[in-house]
């Protein structure tokens, strides 16, 4: 990726990063004991984006597993999770890298978060199945987050015939194909960690405003 | 459990069209972003060098999955203490408050 694209990205995703980390000192001196989910949220990426997973296209790829931090946290301090995981995978696995770590902080940790986010709020909104809901969130966190990869990998590296446009569909056809399957089973996984946040700390999920009350205690009742 | 045995009959439709395309055919399994590195190549025609070097690279593939079985254990520990710890206390709080019912 050409320097300046670089430069963008990192311009782009830094004051988001750094929103996110603010907020998230503001969160820990109000709740501490959200701290443990928080964290939880954090393995939750780490476990997912290091699971590379062969997919029906004969190639392979990986979660992102930002959907759940997404929805319990917000976009903001989820970019600040993501940046973590991203940083370890530069330095010891020469996986992104760190000239990119901008462009590819602001897909996974910001683009993806943002759509999962909204996704997760307009579900709920139309009243369908919180479980559902974390599904469809996290499947397009997922989604979302290769798409802007392919974006970013476009506005770099622009086709001779057809410019950006016939770069961003050739990106495409690499990543979201692929990435399909994989976003399905990364909704399923995050849809039942969900179910034992509720069973377990129903309360956080008050706090948070990630759910209502009467939401929380129909979900209780039904037996999942 | 319903929940569990929908997560289980995805992973299962997963793995067996994974065992279905495997199958039939010939494929790399090599990672898509090995084959977006190949289609910069085609759409600048290989003029692109990446500019920029790793600092360090794990010397072998070996390590590199070293690296990454460590990155699932360490984040799969923190989520497995995290639910466990919740678990017991729930479990605690279910058990005190029968108690204290049981003594009033």
């Amino acid at each position: 990726m050409p320097l300046y694209w670089c430069v963008f990205w990192y311009a782009l995703a830094l004051p988001v990063v750094a929103y996110g980390a603010y907020k998230m000192r503001k969160l820990m001196k109000a709740n501490r004991d959200v701290l443990p989910l928080l964290a939880v949220s954090g393995a939750f990426i780490f476990v997912l984006s290091s699971l590379k997973m062969p997919s029906v296209t004969g190639s392979c790829s990986h979660p992102t597993g930002t959907g759940m931090g997404a929805i319990l946290f917000g976009p903001w301090m989820t970019s600040v999770l993501s940046i973590i995981v991203l940083i370890y995978q530069a330095i010891f696995l020469a996986h992104g890298g760190l000239t990119t770590l901008g462009a590819n902080t602001f897909s996974m940790g910001i683009a993806g978060p943002i759509v999962g986010y909204l996704v997760y709020k307009g579900s709920m909104k139309s009243g369908i199945n919180m479980y559902i809901a974390v599904f469809l969130a996290a499947l397009f966190a997922d989604w979302a987050t290769y798409i802007v990869t392919s974006i970013e990998l476009a506005l770099a590296f622009p086709a001779a015939s057809g410019g950006v446009v016939a770069s961003f569909e050739a990106f495409l056809a690499v990543f979201a194909i692929t990435q399909v399957p994989l976003a399905i089973v990364e909704g399923a996984v995050t849809a039942l960690m969900f179910k034992y946040i509720v069973q377990l700390r129903s309360d956080v999920l008050l706090k948070l405003n990630v759910a209502s009350p009467s939401i929380i205690k129909k979900l209780k009742d039904m037996s999942v | 459990m319903k929940m569990e045995l929908i997560v289980l009959a995805i992973l299962v439709v997963f793995i067996g069209a994974f065992a279905y395309v495997s199958s039939t055919g010939n494929h790399e399994w090599s990672g898509s972003d090995d084959q977006a590195k190949d289609t910069i190549d085609k759409l600048t025609g290989g003029t692109y060098r990446p500019w920029a070097q790793s600092i360090w690279t794990p010397p072998s593939g070996e390590i590199e999955s070293l690296l990454f079985a460590l990155q699932a254990a360490f984040g799969s520990l923190i989520i497995g203490y995290f639910l466990g710890y919740y678990r017991a206390m729930a479990k605690m709080n279910v058990a005190s408050s029968s108690k204290s019912k049981k003594e009033t």
